[in-house]
């Protein structure tokens, strides 16, 4: 049983509405300034009361965002946005929970977090501003930097494996994954809003640029020469095409996804495979979220989408149905319970 | 036995040992839960193993579990045994430093194989030697008599030797002159639907007694009366339980949620088995991944509107450090309970200590005062739980509750009170809508900040680890408002004095000896101070559950006083903080870090010696 129990606002918001007085402190140029045009567009059409939005972050450039955002914010500590969120979802669950995180944050101190708020299925949107690199302590690797980097603390190049966000999100069971680049503001609003009506917990995975310590890390699917042979944008129900000539689309070829193109080898718009994010069974979801140029595009839009019980809603289950079935209604009735004698 | 006669006595003590799978944890637990049922004042004490199923027959590997039961009130589990339950001959080497002579010897002597001896260490059968010639042997072949008793029951051989300790109970039922009515009960609930299992432990239990009945080692019983208590009604509680139950008076009492965010570690789990059953009465219970995430979903929830509890031991508050600093500059409450065990690291996990204080009051980065309270008796873990959380949502801070594996797992009589007896506590919320709300402008009288939880109309703000300015609650930089921030957050802290009952003392208001304790160490103290009275003793005793801030009349106190002795579980950590902060007066240290309380005769010896060389 799923109740989305998050009360609606009886007036339209505008993006006006979500807008703070604070001077945005990130970089000229840095991806997250879109990112949060994107949340300020977005939020307003999500259609919920303002006062029941919730932005929960924890340290990097990407957990500023709260500061930005005109609801009820709360900046952590380092990697712990995930733990505190799930505190203030399962203790509100009327309140539609965001969290805004980077790739050191969630991926390396957080991983943990990370991991079990997924496992979990608490409702919560999590944003995750993945520049691949430490920002705010001015250009270290992070877990999702490609291997062979060179940066400030690699000066020899990276020697250990990059985790891929969707990949983590599926072996950890996990019910929503999407992603996009900062580049495209639309999309990101798309998904945003696929996030906010999905029940469980969305992992919204934002490749973002860095302008300081990792300019460019995303050229590839995001300048405009290169990105539409590079990317294919995910849409549920239609045939996983893409490229400049929207020619190039996936397939199925024994266990693995190949990319082919309509018209040669015979193969027709029919050997394309149809995108279902909202399949249970993770199986292809987690080989779209593995692809990586330059032999196969970058997944992008809502990549996983699948329905499970969320745990906020469990614990109100669990209780509600504690309270019809036990005796005890207040302490008074347990302190009197079970062993007890009177001395008169 | 025949008709022997009866002794009346004032108090006994009885040990329950054992390998860890014999059962002495439930069969102690038993025999004080009838002895409550019956009247007596109790105080009980487990002490086991950190391995659940330790190597058979080894010293190491013994369980126990002390109960002290009196017609008067008891404070402690006992310095030596009356009886001593020995299951095998490890239960006897483990225990041999609680006996005095006299004391009485319950034991199996299926279980003194030349094995079993071996491993144990011994050399010859101590049973045989005259090695316990100054004791009451009980001898009993208790393997052999419990397979006899249940043997048309039709139980396989483990399942019937599994009875063997409820044998012993009836043993020990016997010469006590206790019925088995309470304990039947018991089995009659707890394997109703094993009807197997209930009829065996019926049957051992009063193979037990008519053992005891016949038995010719048996020369006189003994009687404990009941206790002469207030008018009402108890329960045996241990401390955390009674922490757990404290916590749910607290949210009764201020209308909150109670949440609880935790991850299980020795020996404070139970705060967190507890509270999980009471989803009934609308508690909120998160098993997080980590001690971090334990505490870090006690600050959201804090920060959503919820009473907010984190529960753990010494190794989890070091991981919990970072969060509590964000709980102080967010100044949102939070209860933190900390079940104190012997460390440092691992250390000794089912051991008790109290050297957890120095990390309490200063384990954070930054300037980071809070509120610390210690509980110091099973049954008063209720109270002060229920105080922790009465200060942190009306002063809006963190505040930190001791207790310790001695009273967490230790327990006690319980007098029950009405819930709506407690006082009432009202959280400092905002109201919707309020006009220039801002989150950290603050009452000018004593520096709390309002509380306004996400959903509230009108008041959208936000929080976090970064200081923030004074007047317009938006992130600063600023060094002289950062300055004016630290001192205000310690000041608010520091005005909680004014809302805390002052010190009290108990024997001589002005004397040549002021004994001071804090926490678990309470009780051990209390009864040898009550012997020294009577002794006509200079000696007045003091006792800190408030510890920080310290009771205001704390200094006029000390004056009174000759000397002063600090006694605790640790090398003088509360010593060390009183040097800070009264730095006035010189304080004499008294410590043990054993993993064990204090016994009464170590803390009368040391006290005599002071007062001797006072003369």
């Amino acid at each position: 049983m799923i109740v989305n129990s998050i009360t609606r606002s009886e007036v339209q918001l505008t993006k006006q509405d979500f807008v703070t007085d604070q001077m945005v402190k990130w970089c000229p140029g840095c991806g997250a300034h879109a990112i949060l045009q994107s949340i300020a567009n977005v939020f307003p059409k999500i259609g919920y009361r303002k006062e029941n939005f919730c932005f929960i972050s924890g340290i990097g450039c990407s957990s500023r965002l709260p500061y930005y955002v005109n609801t009820y914010g709360f900046h952590g500590i380092h990697g712990r946005a995930s733990a505190i969120a799930s505190g203030v979802k399962i203790s509100n669950p009327r309140l539609s929970v965001w969290i805004a995180t980077g790739d050191g944050d969630s991926m390396a101190i957080g991983g943990n977090h990370f991991i079990h708020l997924v496992r979990r299925n608490i409702d919560v949107n999590l944003i995750l501003f993945n520049n691949q690199i430490y920002g705010l302590t001015k250009g270290q690797f992070s877990p999702t930097t490609p291997v062979g980097s060179i940066t400030k603390t690699s000066p020899y190049g990276t020697i250990e494996q990059a985790f891929n966000p969707g990949e983590l999100v599926m072996g950890a069971k996990g019910t929503f994954f999407a992603r996009c680049t900062d580049n495209n503001m639309t999309l990101i609003s798309d998904i945003l809003l696929e996030a906010a009506k999905h029940d469980g917990t969305s992992v919204v995975e934002i490749l973002q640029n860095c302008i300081i310590f990792n300019d460019d890390a995303h050229a590839t699917v995001t300048n405009r020469d290169t990105r539409d042979d590079n990317i294919i944008i995910l849409r549920n129900g239609e045939r996983m095409i893409f490229g400049k000539n929207k020619n190039k689309g996936i397939r199925l070829h024994g266990p693995n996804l190949e990319v082919v193109t309509i018209g040669e080898n015979g193969i027709t718009e029919k050997d394309i495979l149809i995108h279902d994010a909202y399949s249970q069974s993770p199986g292809i979801q987690m080989m779209l979220a593995q692809m990586q140029p330059p032999h196969m595009p970058l997944a992008l839009g809502v990549i996983r989408s699948a329905i499970n019980l969320t745990y906020d809603d469990l614990v109100e289950e669990q209780i509600e149905r504690a309270k019809k079935e036990s005796n005890i209604k207040c302490l008074d009735d347990l302190l009197n319970s079970g062993d007890v004698f009177e001395v008169k | 036995m025949g008709k022997v006669q009866i002794k009346d006595l004032e108090s006994a003590v009885i040990k329950f040992a054992g390998d860890s799978g014999d059962g002495m944890q439930l069969t102690g637990t038993l025999f004080s839960d009838d002895a409550a049922i019956f009247g007596n004042d109790i105080v009980t004490f487990p002490d086991y193993p950190a391995e659940i199923r330790a190597p058979h027959n080894t010293v190491a590997g013994v369980s126990g579990f002390q109960v002290h039961m009196g017609r008067k009130k008891v404070y402690t589990p006992g310095d030596t045994y009356d009886v001593l339950v020995a299951m095998n001959p490890a239960s006897i080497k483990a225990n041999i430093k609680g006996l005095r002579k006299g004391s009485i010897i319950i034991t199996d002597t299926d279980a003194f194989t030349d094995k079993a001896l071996e491993t144990a260490g011994y050399a010859s059968n101590p049973l045989v030697d005259q090695s316990l010639a100054d004791y009451t042997i009980i001898k009993a072949p208790i393997i052999t008599n419990v397979k006899e008793a249940v043997a048309a029951i039709g139980l396989d051989n483990k399942s019937a030797e599994r009875s063997k300790n409820m044998y012993v109970l009836g043993i020990l039922y016997c010469l006590f002159n206790r019925n088995l009515e309470s304990t039947f009960h018991y089995f009659e609930y707890k394997f109703k639907e094993k009807l197997k299992v209930l009829d065996a432990n019926k049957a051992a239990l009063t193979a037990g007694y008519e053992f005891a009945l016949e038995c010719s080692d048996i020369k006189e019983t003994y009687r404990v009366h009941p206790a002469s208590l207030e008018k009402g009604r108890y329960r045996n509680v241990t401390g955390n339980v009674a922490t757990a139950w404290g916590l749910i008076a607290a949210a009764e009492r201020s209308g909150l949620q109670l949440f609880l965010g935790s991850y299980p570690i020795t020996p404070a789990t139970e705060i967190l088995v507890e509270l999980s059953k009471h989803k009934s009465l609308g508690v909120k219970v998160f098993q997080a991944e980590d001690e971090i995430a334990g505490i870090c979903s006690a600050i959201g929830a804090s920060f959503a509107g919820s009473l907010a509890i984190t529960t753990t031991s010494g190794p989890g508050l070091s991981l919990k450090s970072e969060a509590i600093g964000l709980a102080v500059m967010t100044e949102l409450p939070l209860v933190i309970v900390d079940v104190q065990r012997a460390g440092p690291s691992t250390g000794l996990p089912t051991k008790s200590e109290q050297s957890d204080l120095m990390q309490a009051l200063f384990g954070r980065n930054g300037e980071a005062p809070i509120i610390i309270i210690a509980a110091s008796s099973p049954a008063n873990c209720f109270y002060y739980a229920f105080e922790a959380a009465r200060l942190a949502v009306e002063h809006m801070t963190p505040v930190m509750l001791l207790t310790d594996g001695y009273l967490g797992n230790g327990s006690e009589l319980f007098k029950i009170i009405k819930t709506a007896s407690l006082p009432k506590i009202t959280p400092n919320l905002a109201k919707p809508n309020e006009p220039n709300f801002k989150p950290y402008n603050r009452d000018a009288e004593t520096l709390v900040r309002k509380w306004a939880a996400p959903g509230t109309e009108g008041l959208r703000h936000r929080i976090g680890g970064l200081e923030k300015d004074y007047s317009t609650s938006a992130v600063s930089t600023d060094p002289i408002n950062h300055e004016k921030m630290v001192k205000t957050r310690a000041a608010k802290v520091e005005k909680v004095a004014e809302k805390i009952p002052d010190q009290i003392v108990h024997g001589e208001k002005q004397a040549d000896l002021l004994i001071v304790s804090w926490g678990s160490t309470e009780g051990f103290v209390k009864a040898v101070v009550d012997e020294m009275i009577v002794e006509k003793k200079s000696v007045g005793f003091t006792n800190f559950n408030y510890i920080m801030p310290l009771p205001k009349n704390t200094a006029d106190l000390f004056s009174k006083y000759k000397k002063i002795i600090v006694c605790e579980n640790n090398m003088g950590q509360f010593a060390d903080y009183l040097r800070m902060k009264l730095p006035q007066f010189s304080y004499i240290q008294y410590n043990k870090v054993q993993g064990t309380p204090f016994t009464m005769k170590e803390l009368h010896d040391k006290f005599n010696e002071v007062l001797e060389d006072l003369k």
